[in-house]
């Protein structure tokens, strides 16, 4: 039987376990006098009985579908005469790839070798036993599970604490898994940025003023010798965020000030649900009306007044990139000023002061850790922003602090990068990794700060 | 604030309290056109109501209430839950407009000026009527910043040590000197319950108000804590006016000179505390000070 199926055949076990567990439960309450007489409710003795009967087969199933593969594939590889293999490690991985196709017939038998064909018989005969096993065996132990958890289920039998406590490590287990895939996502960067880091000296990245990552792919060619200094992209990364927080910060906390303290409940019912749905437009939209309408507005309106705005430029992508993360700056803040107690409030007005002074004084200080959390996360985003820039902004490397000149950024260098067919272990592929860990240290070191900050300034009610 | 109130063994069912203005209320003592007895008026009212009406939307909290507030004098309004005390109370300094739907007739004055004029400035009435509330609400700031809080919206100090002496002074009437002297400047939110509403009548004196709202101050505090608090307005009261709303009968017979008696929103009773505890004159009254409801 097939892992999923057999999952799903588990799960129906565990399904009926419950009913059994519950159905024993509550013969033996009635036998003892009413469910009061149970330590726990029967539809506690119920999911006791489903965990005892799913979990320990679940978890021989994960680690049937773990091992099994490996295990059979070795001894396919093992079952084959020694000459057959390369040698190196990579071609025993390579031997048994062909073997698993052509079993699986993707490659067609017939212009195979013959000791081929005969060991992929032998690794489809042998997945075969392995499944039917494991079918049966975790069959069994759902089975035995089952019949042990209803044969313990007495009046004293304390499910209850059993049962809480499996809930406390599912959560766990959900815990772990976001931060493994984290620990994961930050390993495997590491690891290419390492390798790219032998090709291109660290120093050379990071304090590096000139970024043109083409590399010659023969040695014929001629001229492109790559340069990886990565100090334009982080400027104009920079450059962009920074014209995008000018923009949202104070037009998000301003609005969303006017929303929870000023505006009437019914001004508030559709304005503050208008806001948000600015965070709904898809940032690809946003890039085309930073191309196609803000960018020449502003080239025409420069030149208008003397000014070379360049067609594409930072202020074009950082003002359209603002207007993007309004909502996150105004909602987030808009909901820690509405939690701020009304207490405060009061206490402020019955001092004498005005709306505004209760604002500035009170209310802001109070819900100050919310707003800053909400203005972190609004440049994280723009940091991480990639449609709008790749559009508004250009791909020219500027070292330039002028918001009127084209720039391009980190996200979108790591995009043109990755894109079209490319090799995996030139030192222009692996810069991607590499500009992707410095991005990343980035918004850690930028949390870091405003995590400190927060602790500082606090102001905590309650 | 509660709303629902509750009644001892023998009174009348709970629904004839609660038809306010239609029923026949004439079996509990209550009349509907209902005139306060005792003594309503006084000779040095530093703060007048007469006729006063106040609804929340369609219903009415405030029947006709007409009232003295008498300078340099506590006075104690008592009664059931939901009997509208605290809303009047609210209403001396206009702490109701920040409730959507709160409406007030009739006329409320101090010193004469009328407080629902279109050309008073609320921000100064407020400043000359403080409040203190139920549950301590100091801000999330220092103590010194708390306090320094009022003198700093209104200007009061001129240089940075007119604004420290004030802060002493005003913690030092308050009581907390000796105790917060060495953490001013911590947070205000990390004192006791106790500490912390002496913070925020230090906070409301600190401003130099003329009268002073106290709305249940000591209904969130322990019996030790409470006994500084009426000492505290006990020593006030020479200086400020006090209205003081409590749930605590005793108190309202320590602390204040005249008591007013709530009841389903009307003011039905207003005599001196000691008359008004050993001799009421109203029947309703002297059901509650017994412990008949309540």
């Amino acid at each position: 039987m097939h892992a999923n199926d057999l999952l799903l055949l588990l799960l129906a076990f565990a399904a009926a376990a419950f009913y059994v567990g519950r159905g024993r439960a509550n013969h033996i309450a009635k036998l003892a006098g009413g469910s009061r007489q149970l330590h726990s409710l029967p539809d506690y003795h119920g999911h006791y009985t489903a965990l005892c009967c799913g979990l320990p087969a679940v978890l021989l199933l994960i680690l049937w579908i773990i091992f099994s593969g490996h295990v059979i594939s070795a001894m396919v590889l093992d079952s084959l005469p020694a000459g057959q293999f390369l040698g190196d490690p990579g071609g025993r991985e390579l031997l048994a790839n062909k073997i698993a196709n052509i079993a699986q017939g993707v490659l067609p038998k017939a212009n195979q070798p013959a000791i081929l064909v005969a060991a992929a018989e032998e690794l489809n005969r042998l997945t075969q036993i392995s499944r039917w096993s494991v079918t049966a065996l975790a069959s069994c132990v759902s089975l035995v599970g089952l019949i042990w958890a209803r044969s313990r289920i007495t009046p004293e039998l304390q499910s209850r604490p059993r049962v809480e406590a499996s809930i406390k490590y599912a959560l766990f287990f959900c815990a772990c898994v976001a931060v493994f895939t984290t620990f994961g996502i930050i390993f495997s960067v590491l690891f290419e940025s390492l390798q790219f880091f032998q090709s291109v000296p660290v120093v050379d990245f990071i304090f590096g003023l000139e970024w043109s990552p083409q590399t010659a792919i023969r040695d014929d060619q001629v001229g492109s010798s790559g340069s990886f200094g990565a100090v334009p992209l982080f400027v104009g990364t920079l450059l962009v965020s920074a014209v995008a927080m000018v923009v949202a910060v104070p037009i998000g906390l301003m609005s969303a000030i006017f929303l929870a303290e000023y505006a009437h409940k019914s001004v508030r019912a559709y304005a503050k649900p208008a806001l948000e749905v600015l965070a709904g437009i898809p940032t690809v939209v946003y890039g085309f009306f930073a191309a196609l309408t803000v960018a020449p507005f502003l080239r025409d309106f420069g030149q208008g007044y003397g000014f070379s705005v360049s067609s594409e430029s930072a202020l074009a992508a950082g003002l359209v990139m603002g207007v993007m993360i309004i909502p996150f700056i105004s909602s987030l803040s808009d909901d820690v000023i509405t939690a701020v107690p009304q207490s405060l409030r009061d206490g402020s007005l019955a001092m004498g002061a005005t709306h505004s002074e209760t604002v500035i004084r009170v209310v802001i200080p109070a819900a100050l850790p919310g707003i800053v959390a909400g203005i972190m996360l609004a440049i994280s985003r723009a940091i991480g922003e990639t449609m709008i820039v790749v559009m508004a902004s250009g791909l020219a490397a500027n070292m330039t602090f002028n918001p009127l000149d084209s720039v391009t950024t980190v996200t979108v260098q790591i995009v043109t990068l990755l894109t079209g067919d490319q090799e995996f272990d030139s030192p222009k592929t692996l810069a991607a990794f590499a500009l992707g860990l410095v991005l990343f240290l980035i918004t850690l070191i930028l949390n870091i700060i405003a995590l400190k900050v927060v602790k500082r300034f606090r102001e905590q009610y309650e | 604030m509660n709303t629902s109130a509750t009644f001892g063994v023998g009174t009348p069912s709970e629904s004839d309290f609660r038809d306010t203005r239609d029923g026949d209320m004439s079996d509990i003592g209550l009349t509907k056109g209902h005139v306060t007895v005792g003594s309503v008026e006084i000779q040095a009212a530093k703060m007048t109501a007469r006729g006063v009406n106040i609804f929340y939307g369609d219903k009415q909290a405030i029947h006709d209430v007409t009232v003295d507030i008498g300078k340099n004098q506590v006075i104690a309004m008592i009664g059931p839950s939901g009997c509208g005390k605290s809303t009047f109370l609210r209403s001396l300094n206009r702490m109701n407009d920040t409730i959507d739907g709160c409406k007030i007739e009739g006329d409320i004055r101090i010193d004469g000026e009328d407080l629902y004029s279109p050309k008073l400035d609320v921000v100064e009435l407020r400043a000359r009527v403080g409040m203190v509330f139920q549950k301590p609400n100091p801000f999330p700031k220092s103590i010194y910043d708390n306090v320094a809080y009022g003198p700093k919206i209104h200007g009061l100090a001129e240089t940075r040590v007119d604004l420290d002496e004030m802060v002493e002074k005003s913690l030092r009437r308050a009581g907390l000197w000796d105790e917060v002297k060495d953490r001013l400047f911590q947070a205000g939110t990390g004192l006791s319950g106790g500490q912390q509403q002496r913070l925020c009548i230090a906070r409301a004196i600190a401003v130099s108000p003329e009268v002073i709202l106290m709305d249940e101050p000591c209904s969130a505090l322990d019996p030790i804590a409470t006994a500084r608090i009426e000492e505290l307005i006990e020593e006030l009261s020479h200086n400020f006016t006090i209205a003081i709303v409590t749930h605590n009968m005793q108190q309202a017979a320590r602390v204040s000179q005249r008591t007013a008696y709530f009841h389903l929103g009307r003011l039905i009773e207003v005599n001196p505390t000691e008359q008004v505890f050993t001799n009421p004159e109203h029947s309703l009254t002297e059901s509650y000070i017994t412990g008949r409801f309540g």
